[in-house]
């Protein structure tokens, strides 16, 4: 079984847009004339020092900040401020977070079944046997009824991307997921994004981590004060990088 | 770097796991660390015994020794020193069940036994589920039935018959069932988006905050009245009840705002991504986790709601506090009102533990395998 619906069937097609999107918190122009889209089943990789807009910019993408300026299309349909079309989009769209945010009152299994079972109706054995599907394909299958405090970050981080999945998601977005991991937890967390963007999801990833980029990316994109400032395919990205700006980033963060 | 200098060493050893070393125990040791650790606290210790000493034999004596514990005599209590229990066994009818009928006292003793008891089933979290609701549900058509009477033969009672401990308890557990949900929404709606509902909350809150309970108790007892239409009353317990509710829901709610307070911004992000909606969230991820921070603060405030059931003998509503001081009108008994106080503070103290014992146990249960 594929993690993913129909990834092959639309190749070529845009599955997410965003064009000249602008957004400001108050005074603050955070993203500026932001355009960017991102083809079925291909993997985008989104980098730039913090406080460039990188995270705000994903999150616009399910709407968990709304922009003020420019159009964003998930899927062919537009973000428009609309409840049901908001919830019905992030059906979608699966996110994962820099700070995990599992639900620590219910247990893993719950974390899991818990999208499905409410949202799209799903009998409760069906989620569950889903949900020990996806467990054992994040490789934690035994810890299905514990409650996240009892797991280690990279066992939660991994819960939080099964529970992203439940839904069937076309589209994930990854907001520097192994950002707040111990040093030695983050190889099995990239390890499972490997393998996720392997079978064709679709993928934005917010992340510093430039050997996962290197190796799944189809584009990165550099980003610092608000504006995409190069974006280009990972060999050409990391090999001749064009921007001053981009050359003193990589330089800071490529020891 | 290492610099020929330095004189910084570490020694790579394997040592093996071994238990710890064994404390010191012991009467005396214990005795010289909490009791006599200096001379200050030495001073303290040696006082609170000299205290102890001086009041300990002479309570007991009143209350055991030269105590009266059974009579319908009030001369044989004038006779003895100590004190007159007999009070309690003669007028303990009266105090219990207020102006209840006589013949009728098995309906109220009922009454408590059902509140009780469910209340003893509700503490063992294996018995919560759906299941517990209905049992509730039917054990509240029991008790109603019980008081109210009409029906099977029973005859009828109304509630301006209804007194003491059942009134008491169907006070408190009206009060807590009415007030929760209300005490939820006010808390919700006060962070609403929604300017007219916020202000609704706001404003009610405020108000029934900023006067004491008596106050509501007599608007709802005797200015309510005056704003119905002619001809439409409202039953006396009822409007009380209504007045309690309101008053707990205005507490309980700034309670419970504090715990949605409480709760990251993540788990909102969360749950948003994962496209539950609004009722959704606050349901499953936001009130389950923001009630369980609040525990014990809720806790305290239905521990004082159960307290506060006594402010009803003001407009005329026989509670048990209500009930004794009627019992106690007996010219006869009048001069045992301690004992009889003594016997009431007895009885709110055990319920008030009991709820206290209560609450720390769903503490525990629901911080069973978690570790926040």
């Amino acid at each position: 079984m594929s993690l993913i619906e129909d990834g092959a069937s639309g190749a070529g097609a845009p599955i997410v847009e965003l064009r000249d999107v602008n957004k400001w918190y108050s005074d603050f122009h955070v993203l500026r004339d932001v355009t960017l889209t991102v083809g079925r089943g291909e993997k985008v990789v989104i980098c730039g020092p913090s406080g460039s807009g990188k995270s705000t910019l994903i999150r616009c993408i399910n709407r968990l900040e709304e922009h003020q300026e420019g159009e964003i299309f998930v899927d062919g349909v537009e973000l428009v401020p609309d409840v049901r079309r908001i919830e019905a989009i992030r059906r979608q769209v699966g996110m994962v977070f820099q700070s995990f945010n599992l639900f620590p009152h219910l247990t893993v299994m719950d974390n899991l079944t818990l999208g499905p079972i409410l949202v799209q109706g799903t009998p409760q054995e069906a989620a569950e046997a889903g949900a020990m599907e996806l467990l054992e394909r994040v490789k934690i299958p035994d810890q299905a009824w514990k409650y996240p405090g009892q797991l280690s970050g990279g066992q939660q981080q991994r819960v939080a991307i099964a529970r992203a999945l439940m839904l069937r998601p076309k589209v994930m977005l990854f907001d520097e997921p192994t950002s707040a991991l111990d040093p030695e937890m983050i190889s099995e967390v990239l390890e499972v994004m490997v393998e996720l963007a392997q079978e064709g999801m679709t993928m934005i990833c917010v992340t510093h981590e430039m050997g996962f980029a290197r190796k799944v990316a189809d584009l990165v994109v550099f980003m610092d004060e608000g504006e995409i400032v190069e974006a280009a395919p990972p060999e050409q990205f990391f090999a001749d990088a064009r921007n001053e700006r981009t050359k003193l980033f990589l330089s800071q963060i490529l020891h | 770097m290492s610099t020929t200098g330095s004189i910084s060493f570490a020694v790579p050893r394997s040592a093996p796991r071994r238990d710890p070393p064994a404390r010191e125990a012991g009467v005396l040791l214990w005795l010289r660390k909490n009791l006599f650790s200096s001379v200050y606290n030495s001073a303290l210790t040696l006082l609170a015994l000299w205290a102890l000493f001086v009041t300990i034999p002479d309570f007991v004596a009143w209350a055991f020794v030269d105590a009266v514990w059974q009579t319908d005599d009030p001369a044989a209590c004038r006779a003895a020193a100590g004190a007159c229990w007999a009070v309690v066994a003669e007028k303990h009818r009266v105090m219990l069940f207020g102006t209840f009928p006589y013949d009728e006292h098995w309906r109220a003793v009922a009454v408590i036994a059902v509140v009780i008891a469910m209340a003893i089933v509700s503490v063992f979290k294996r018995f919560w589920s759906y299941w517990l609701f209905v049992a509730w549900l039917g054990a509240t058509g029991i008790v109603l039935l019980l008081l109210l009477g009409g029906l099977f033969g029973l005859t009828p009672t109304g509630t301006h018959q209804w007194g003491g401990l059942p009134l008491t308890l169907l006070m408190f557990v009206g009060t807590v069932v009415g007030g929760m949900p209300l005490a939820i929404m006010l808390a919700l709606g006060r962070r609403s988006s929604l300017p007219a509902i916020k202000a609704i909350c706001i404003g009610f809150i405020e108000i029934v905050r900023g006067v004491p309970l008596i106050t509501v108790l007599f608007m709802a007892s005797l200015m309510f009245p005056l704003f119905m239409p002619e001809g439409l009353t409202i039953d006396k317990f009822l409007r009380a009840q209504i007045g309690m509710i309101l008053f707990f829901a205005a507490y309980a709610a700034e309670i419970v705002r504090g715990g949605l307070q409480a709760i990251p911004r993540g788990q909102y992000e969360a749950a948003d991504a994962i496209g539950l909606g609004y009722w959704q969230k606050t349901g499953r991820i936001v009130l389950p986790q923001a009630l369980r921070i609040v525990l014990p603060a809720l806790m305290n405030d239905i521990i004082r709601a159960f307290k506060n059931t006594t402010f009803v003998s003001i407009i005329g509503l026989f509670d048990v506090l209500g009930a004794t001081a009627t019992a106690l009108e007996d010219p006869l008994w009048v001069l045992y009102a301690l004992e009889a106080y003594v016997f009431i503070f007895v009885l709110y103290f055990v319920f008030c533990y009991a709820m206290s014992k209560y609450s720390e146990r769903v503490e525990r249960d629901l911080s069973k395998g978690r570790n926040l």
